[in-house]
């Protein structure tokens, strides 16, 4: 059975029915949230029976399928590894949350809009599953056009400013990208992914290769300097899409760079980390300050996706298995709660019509069920040990610490200051005194949201507590691109405190000693 | 049998257009009175049929006619089903306009004259064939520019593209004196031959190659001979304009390629493949920053089919039979997007029946009539590039064919040009899907022109690329045609 051909079918089919409803506004608009959430919860069911049914021995691809529909120019090829796995469950998983979060606060155009976040998920789940790097760039690029409708038609005030700067940053990054490929391409005679993957390109090609993808992935990451459009398309965004931007777009990035740059460029990659780790110590230290002035909650929490992006920018050039490991579940991670607290702010949002933090406060008095969600997943997004953000933040340290401790060092004070600014956001919005009556009066979770946001405190609980199920899959994959990066010549950065060459004394205990290591962590 | 019979026999589009347009100009006549025009349009949407149909058996090798003025082969033939279909498509969607206008009948018969000129274009094995089609094809656009010739600017369009583009026939003819002083012939294989003979590079043949390079480049509006296309798109009756965009496109980009691929292979094939670049450069670049600051939307299409140019021409940069195959693959998909982009401009009235003129026009369409609206935004997606509509991938294949070829900065350079040109197709899409309606427009309601535009969005959503395949395989047969091996 084709179950990934299906998979980014079925949510296609979906949208054209949803799209070409009968019926009065208000009839399509309830048969179009029904049809949108049938669809996504099958979605779930195959993304379950996928995981089921994936072995977890082997970094070959599985589910393979190869067409050639549309010969000579790419292949309809797809198939998964252990990390397209985890991301495409990652994906199905949000979605019907997404329809769910959805389900009353639009009311506007309910069928466009349903029709737009079924073809999101389509292309979302095409990304992770193609196996030609052109079927790959097809779905990556794709993804614009729904979220340019999602923000530009059902965003907030700036909406329009907000669609355009994602819409045209993304596809610069992008153009370049897709000259490197067409050179790629040329060069090796093949456009499937695997091949690729095991090219030797020359090493002065792999630097301007690598700069030309990272000029795509670094966008849509997003690394310092280039997030600027991120906290704007968050602002502007209706809550699901901003759960969709933080918790599966944004990991389009780190899925390149792990699947492309790694893999395919290791000598540039390894040439190139001081570029990664400067933008990324750069980047965590100064979101993370910016983060701390904020007003408005979801510009805070896209401040603070930027700082988590730096993590796993720093984990994955850490060039070692626990590094990459831990940004990948960096990136599960972050999808997970980030996609939760932008949930959170959704529901009281949808109450008080402001993301004004100043407008809130005593939330903890008036919605204690409320407060108790937002308060786990604030310490989940600091990272307390039995969160899943403590397993991703632990793991990338620990493997960026073999590599870089300056960076290592500077990556932990984020960490620090992370915790400043979600503990005071958390005071000021549950703690203090209501800022006003109407603040006062609002209702605590229903059903339906509670309904939402209990699945994903289980799975961030699940993933801090026992996270070896989710590693356990992508453990073939990476260590694929571990072997590829293996004794490839490192740039000069400086690698420990003491400035003196003892780069494998310096490793080795971090390794064998847990203890000394989560020190460093805290 | 005379040679002359076989030669008809092989020239069998240009045969069967020749007399349908004479036919056609008589039933016209003969008809009269309100029923002319319909009597005539169909007709005339019969001799393209047929004339389409006497491609069917074309050889795929070259076949020279009217002892090597003449060629027929699957380049040609290629060229000549899109010159048809646009030909005949352009016909149809003029209908409602011509029956609201008084509904004259030389309009079909015009259209005739023209497309006749265009099949002789991409078929010619000479000069002087070249030069023949081409004014063929020119003097009968001149006349429809003016159509409607009580209004100032569509006689003001006719006038000043008659005055450019009878000045850049002059230059091209020029070019031709000089290539044949320097070569010796004006046959295309025949000059292949003498200059490769030739012991060095001759610069009077290049001065005459820079010659034919800006007549033709007039004709396909590339810059810095663009400058006429903005006016003429406005000023000329919307249906004239959809007509200028398509075909005649199509056929001169054609001729441009048999030209420079045929006639200057080799060692002269450095000099005009840098113009090519020159030109193509200038008109991805131009096209794309001078469309951010237009409001009418013709005008805006204008710059589009500029950039658009830009982008074909980057196929022929290379001269390669992948370039010519990329080339041939551009004019394909660029055509169904133009048209389709100027029959929705077509099927929108404003409610006081005025006809949609500029993009505030669009504001709020998504709301007013979504079928249209999505269509044009399929459109738009497609000429902005963006996989995983069509028309991103001619674009693919002509970087690709670049960057084979090792033209990597070319192949950047266009695309930032394409994300320039982004944010303009992206306004019209913002007008449409994300401002509020301010008028409510209404539609002409022709079912003929639903029906192209329904099939011209189709083929340029997703969809469409399941036609890719086919395509390649037809494109890269054709561009064969041109490289002997």
């Amino acid at each position: 059975m084709p179950i990934l051909s299906i998979m980014i079918l079925l949510p296609v089919v979906a949208a054209l029915v949803v799209a070409t409803l009968p019926g009065g506004e208000a009839e399509r608009a309830g048969r179009a949230r029904v049809v949108a959430l049938a669809t996504t919860l099958i979605e779930l069911a195959l993304g379950i029976w996928l995981w089921a049914a994936f072995d977890q021995t082997t970094a070959a691809f599985q589910f393979a399928e190869k067409r050639p529909l549309f010969a000579p120019y790419l292949d309809w090829s797809l198939g998964i590894d252990g990390i397209a796995l985890m991301l495409i469950a990652l994906s199905v998983f949000l979605m019907p949350l997404c329809i769910l979060a959805s389900w009353e606060s639009v009311q506007k155009r309910v069928p466009e809009y349903m029709a737009a976040f079924l073809l999101m998920e389509s292309l979302m789940i095409g990304t992770f599953a193609a196996r030609d790097i052109f079927l790959f760039y097809l779905f990556f690029e794709g993804g614009l056009i729904p979220m340019f409708l999602i923000i530009g038609i059902w965003g907030g005030a700036r909406r329009i400013y907000a669609s355009y700067k994602f819409f045209l940053y993304t596809l610069l990054g992008s153009v370049l990208m897709l000259v490197a490929m067409l050179w790629m391409v040329g060069f090796a005679g093949s456009s499937d992914i695997g091949v690729l993957a095991r090219t030797d390109f020359p090493k002065e090609a792999q630097v301007w290769l690598f700069l030309a993808f990272f000029a795509s992935f670094a966008v849509k990451m997003p690394m310092w300097p280039v997030h600027t459009w991120l906290p704007d398309a968050h602002v502007e965004a209706p809550t699901a899409g901003s759960v969709i931007l933080a918790g599966v777009l944004l990991k389009l990035g780190g899925y390149g760079f792990i699947r492309f740059s790694l893999p395919m460029f290791p000598d540039a990659s390894a040439q190139l980390i001081w570029l990664v780790f400067g933008l990324s110590m750069v980047a965590v230290v100064y979101t993370s300050l910016v983060a701390l002035v904020q007003h408005d909650m979801k510009k805070l929490i896209a401040y603070s996706s930027v700082a988590h992006m730096a993590f796993v920018t720093g984990g994955l050039f850490a060039l070692n298995t626990q590094g990459i490991e831990g940004a990948m579940v960096m990136m599960l991670s972050h999808g997970l709660v980030s996609g939760a607290l932008f949930l959170c702010v959704g529901v009281i949002y949808d109450r008080l019509h402001t993301r004004e933090i100043g407008r809130y406060g005593g939330l903890a008095d008036t919605m204690p069920r409320y407060a108790l969600v937002l308060l786990f997943f604030t310490m989940a997004s600091v990272g307390l040990p039995a969160t899943s953000g403590f397993v991703a933040e632990f793991l990338v340290l620990l493997g960026l610490y073999q590599t870089s401790t300056w960076a290592t060092f500077v990556l932990t004070t984020g960490i620090i200051l992370g915790a400043g600014y979600m503990l005071w956001l958390y005071a000021r919005v549950a703690y203090g005194k209501a800022a006003g009556d109407d603040t006062r009066a609002m209702p605590d979770l229903n059903a339906r949201e509670i309904a939402i946001l209990a699945p994903i405190v289980v799975a961030t609980l699940w993933m801090g507590i026992y996270p070896k199920s989710f590693q356990q899959p992508m453990k073939p994959a990476i260590a694929e691109v571990v072997a590829r990066l293996e004794g490839r010549e490192l740039a000069t950065v400086p690698t420990d405190m003491t400035l003196s060459p003892m780069k494998a004394e310096m490793a080795l205990p971090a390794l064998t000693s847990p203890a000394q290591a989560a020190e460093s962590h805290h | 049998m005379h040679p002359i019979f076989a030669s008809i026999a092989i020239a069998g589009p240009e045969t069967v257009l020749t007399l349908g347009s004479l036919a056609a100009l008589m039933l016209g006549t003969f008809t009269g009175g309100p029923r002319a025009l319909t009597v005539t349009s169909l007709f005339s949407v019969a001799i393209l049929a047929l004339a389409g149909f006497t491609l069917m058996d074309a050889p795929a090798a070259a076949t020279i006619a009217f002892d090597g003025l003449y060629v027929a082969d699957a380049f040609s033939a290629f060229l000549k089903v899109i010159i048809l279909v646009a030909a005949a498509a352009s016909v149809l969607l003029a209908q409602p306009w011509l029956g609201a206008s008084g509904g004259r009948f030389e309009y079909p018969v015009l259209m005739l004259l023209a497309t006749l000129g265009m099949a002789i274009m991409v078929s010619a094995n000479d000069l002087i064939t070249l030069y023949v089609g081409l004014e063929l094809a020119a003097l009968p656009s001149y006349v429809l520019a003016a159509f409607h010739r009580a209004d100032d600017r569509s006689a003001e369009a006719g006038l000043k593209y008659f005055v450019l583009g009878a000045l850049a026939s002059g230059i091209l003819l020029y070019g031709v004196t000089l290539v044949y002083g320097f070569a010796g012939s004006t046959q295309l294989d025949v000059i292949a031959g003498l200059v490769a003979g030739q012991p060095e590079r001759s610069l009077g043949l290049l001065v005459g190659i820079v010659f034919i390079l800006s007549g033709l480049a007039f004709k396909v509006s590339a810059v810095p001979f663009h400058m006429w296309t903005p006016d003429v798109y406005e000023g000329a009756p919307t249906p004239v304009a959809a007509f200028f965009s398509a075909a005649p496109k199509a056929a001169a980009l054609g001729l441009m390629a048999r030209v420079l691929v045929v006639a200057f292979p080799g060692k002269v094939a450095p000099d005009w493949q840098q113009i090519i670049l020159f030109i193509a450069i200038a008109s991805m670049v131009l096209g794309a920053v001078a469309a951010v600051a237009q409001t009418n939307i013709k005008r805006l299409l204008a710059y589009s089919s500029i950039a658009n140019i830009g982008f074909a021409l980057v196929g022929l940069a290379p001269g390669t039979p992948d370039g010519i195959s990329a080339l041939l693959f551009y004019i394909t998909v660029y055509v169904a997007m133009t048209l389709g982009s100027f029959l929705v401009v077509l099927q929108l009235r404003r409610p006081d029946g005025a006809p949609v003129e500029t993009m505030a026009d669009f504001a709020g369409l998504s709301k007013t009539r979504p079928g249209l609206a999505l269509a044009m935004a399929v459109f738009m997606f497609s000429l902005a590039g963006i996989p995983p509509l069509l028309g991103f991938w001619p674009k693919f294949a002509v970087f690709q064919a670049a960057v084979a070829a090792g033209l990597l900065p070319l192949a950047i350079i266009g695309f930032i040009a394409s994300v320039v040109a982004a944010f303009y197709y992206l306004r019209l899409i913002k007008i449409m899907y994300f401002d509020a309606p301010e008028v409510s427009l209404d539609s002409e309601g022709s079912a003929v022109n639903g029906g192209m535009i329904a099939a011209c969005a189709l083929f340029c959503s997703p969809l469409g690329m399941l036609a890719m395949s086919p395509l390649a395989v037809a494109t890269t047969r054709a561009a064969a045609a041109l490289f002997p091996a």
